[in-house]
C-alpha cells in the first residue's frame, strides 16, 4: 500500500550487487530524471495496489491496463513477432492458453468443462525496480505469469497470478511470488493515476 | 460350479456398485483432467516472509478483513501462551498452508482397482495438522460431527486445479499475533500446478470474524532435496508458571500494539485491518499524508539470501556473505 523505506528488501532473492543499487535509490534523482514510472514495468506493476481492466484489443491481443500508474500490458496471441526497436517500460509480451490435453484417442469432454489457464512470457524490458524503494531488475529480465481464473461457490471470481521473474543480473535464484485480483461489478472504482516515484 | 455362479453373480452385483465417485474419477483421468501433485514442493517465502517466518509483528493486522471481534481477540494475545505445556500441541489449521513457513508434502490415496485418486494427503514439516482432501465424491459429515485443526475436506478436478471445501474446522489462529478464525470458519482451497510449481490459494469465509473472504496464496516449487519428515509434539515446561496462569493482556492494557504502526510511520487505523484497508483507494488515502522512516530498521534483508534469516532482525549489514535461500 505504501512504498517501503530504503533498504527494505525483505522476501527478495536478490545479490549483493542489487542490493548495492538499490541502498542508492534516490526517488528525487528518479523525478528529475522523468523515470518516475522506472516501478511501473511489469515485474513490479502487478504488485502495486492497482485495478486491472482486462479486454480484448483485437482478436489475437489480450489489453490489461492498471489504474496504478496508467500503464497498458498487451498480451499476444498466435503467430505474432515482437516489432523491432528498444526496451520498453511493459515490454513485449507472447501469450498461449494452456488447456488440459485428454489421452491419445479420449473424447474431448464439453466446452463448459474444459479448464485451462493462460500463459505469458515477457521479455524485452526496460530496466526498473521490483519493488517500489529501488530493488532493480535489468533489461535482461524475463517474466513468465501464469493467470488462473478461480470461481467460488458464491459466485466470486478471482485471478491468481503466479510470478516468476527471472534475471541474472541482480537475483540469486528465480523470484516466485503469487497475486490475487477479485472480479468487480463494474468498473465505477476504476481510478487512474499517475507514476509516483516513492 | 455353484460357487462359479455366485461369484459371477456377486461380480455382476458389484459393478454398480463400484463407488460412483471412484467411476467417475477414474472416467475424468481418462479425459487426461488429472495431474499429479505427488512429492515434496518447498515453500521458498518469496514474499510475507516476516508473517511467513519469524511471524508478523504483534499489533499488524494489515491486509487483513477483520472485524472489531476479531481485534478484540488479538489484542490480548501473548505469544508465551503458546509455551505452555498444554498448549504447546495445539495444531495449526489448515490454512496454515498458505500462511506458514513450511514446506509441504502432497501423496494421493490411490484407488488399486480403479486407478482412481480417492485423496490427497497433505503433511506439512511444523506445527500443523495433516490435511487430507477427499476426492471420492463423499459427502460432508453433519454439521454436528467433531471440529479439528485439519478439517474434513472434499475436493473436485476442474481441469489440472483441484478445487477443496473445507468444513469442520477448530477455532485457530490466521497470523502468529493471535488474529483468529472461528470454528464456523471454511475454506475453499485451489491447487494448481504449472510444470514444477504448485500455487495453493485459500479463501476463507468466516462470519465470526472476518467482514469478507480472506484470500491468500503461496507457491511452492517440487524439490525431492526438501524433506518432510514427521515432527511429533512432545510437551515440556519450558517457563515455570504457578498452575493457572495463562499468559495474555486484559483489555487495553497491551503495551505493543503500536509498535508496528510506529516502526512504520503508519497511523494506527492503517495496521488494524478491517477489509476497507485492504482496497486499493485505501493506499491512495494513506500515501498523501506517508512519511516513510527514513531507513528500513527491522527484518530487512529477512529471506533475500544476503544473510542468515534467523539472525535477521535488524538492518542488512555491509559485507553479509550471500548464502542459500531456505
Amino acid at each position: 500500500m505504501v512504498t517501503p523505506p530504503k533498504g527494505d528488501y525483505v522476501s527478495l532473492p536478490i545479490n549483493a550487487e542489487a542490493k548495492k543499487v538499490a541502498d542508492a535509490w534516490d526517488a528525487a534523482k528518479d523525478v528529475a530524471a522523468g523515470d518516475q514510472c522506472k516501478a511501473y514495468g511489469a515485474p513490479g506493476l502487478m504488485r502495486l495496489p492497482t485495478r486491472l481492466r482486462v479486454s480484448w484489443q483485437d482478436d489475437t491481443t489480450l489489453k490489461v491496463e492498471t489504474d496504478a500508474g496508467t500503464q497498458t500490458r498487451l498480451l499476444h496471441f498466435g503467430d505474432w513477432k515482437p516489432p523491432a526497436g528498444g526496451p520498453t517500460r511493459q515490454g513485449t509480451t507472447t501469450a498461449q492458453w494452456e488447456m488440459r490435453q485428454g489421452r491419445r484417442g479420449a473424447p474431448q469432454p464439453p466446452p463448459e468443462q474444459r479448464f485451462g489457464n493462460l500463459k505469458t512470457v515477457t521479455t524485452g524490458l526496460m530496466a526498473g525496480y521490483l519493488r517500489k524503494n529501488g530493488v532493480p531488475f535489468s533489461e535482461k529480465t524475463t517474466l513468465t505469469e501464469y493467470w488462473d481464473l478461480l470461481r467460488q461457490p458464491t459466485g466470486e471470481q478471482w485471478i491468481v497470478i503466479t510470478t516468476v521473474v527471472e534475471d541474472q543480473t541482480y537475483l540469486t535464484r528465480t523470484w516466485i511470488t503469487s497475486l490475487n485480483f477479485k472480479r468487480e461489478a463494474n468498473g465505477s472504482k476504476w481510478d487512474p493515476s499517475a507514476c509516483e516515484a516513492s | 460350479m455353484k460357487i462359479t455362479v455366485l461369484t459371477a453373480l456377486a461380480m455382476l452385483v458389484s459393478a454398480p456398485v463400484f463407488a460412483q465417485g471412484q467411476v467417475e474419477a477414474a472416467a475424468a483421468a481418462t479425459r487426461g483432467q488429472i495431474i499429479d501433485l505427488a512429492g515434496s514442493w518447498a515453500n521458498r517465502l518469496h514474499e510475507d516472509w516476516i508473517e511467513r517466518a519469524p511471524g508478523p509483528h504483534i499489533g499488524d493486522y494489515s491486509g487483513l478483513p477483520i472485524n472489531d471481534e476479531a481485534r478484540a481477540y488479538a489484542d490480548l494475545y501473548q505469544v508465551s501462551m503458546q509455551n505452555m505445556p498444554e498448549r504447546q500441541c495445539i495444531l495449526y489449521t489448515s490454512q496454515y498452508i498458505v500462511m506458514g513457513p513450511q514446506n509441504l508434502r502432497i501423496e494421493p490415496e490411490v484407488d488399486p482397482i480403479s486407478g482412481a485418486i480417492v485423496a490427497l494427503h497433505m503433511t506439512g514439516t511444523v506445527d500443523r495438522a495433516s490435511h487430507t482432501v477427499w476426492m471420492d465424491g463423499r459427502a460432508h459429515p453433519s454439521k454436528n460431527a467433531p471440529h479439528t485443526p485439519g478439517g474434513f475436506s472434499t475436493g473436485v478436478w476442474q481441469g489440472g486445479t483441484v478445487v477443496a471445501q473445507t468444513t469442520h474446522l477448530k477455532a485457530g489462529l490466521v497470523w502468529r499475533n493471535g488474529v483468529p478464525h472461528s470454528d464456523q470458519a471454511t475454506i475453499t482451497e485451489y491447487y494448481a500446478r504449472h510444470g514444477d510449481m504448485l500455487t495453493i490459494t485459500m479463501i476463507l469465509n468466516d462470519p465470526i470474524y472476518y467482514e469478507e473472504p480472506f484470500i491468500r496464496n503461496a507457491t511452492f516449487e517440487l524439490d525431492p532435496q526438501t524433506r518432510v519428515l514427521p515432527e511429533p509434539c512432545e510437551p515440556q515446561v519450558e517457563i515455570p508458571r504457578a498452575p493457572g496462569v495463562v499468559p495474555h493482556y486484559l483489555p487495553g492494557e497491551n503495551p505493543y500494539l503500536n509498535e508496528f504502526a510506529e516502526t512504520f510511520n503508519l497511523p494506527l487505523e492503517a495496521v488494524r485491518g478491517g477489509a476497507a484497508t485492504t482496497y486499493p483507494e485505501y493506499g491512495k488515502k494513506l500515501r498523501s499524508t506517508y512519511k516513510p522512516p527514513a531507513k528500513c530498521t527491522v527484518y530487512c534483508c529477512g529471506g533475500t539470501g544476503l544473510t542468515v534469516p534467523n539472525t535477521n532482525n535488524a538492518a542488512c549489514r555491509e559485507g553479509d556473505a550471500p548464502t542459500p535461500n531456505p
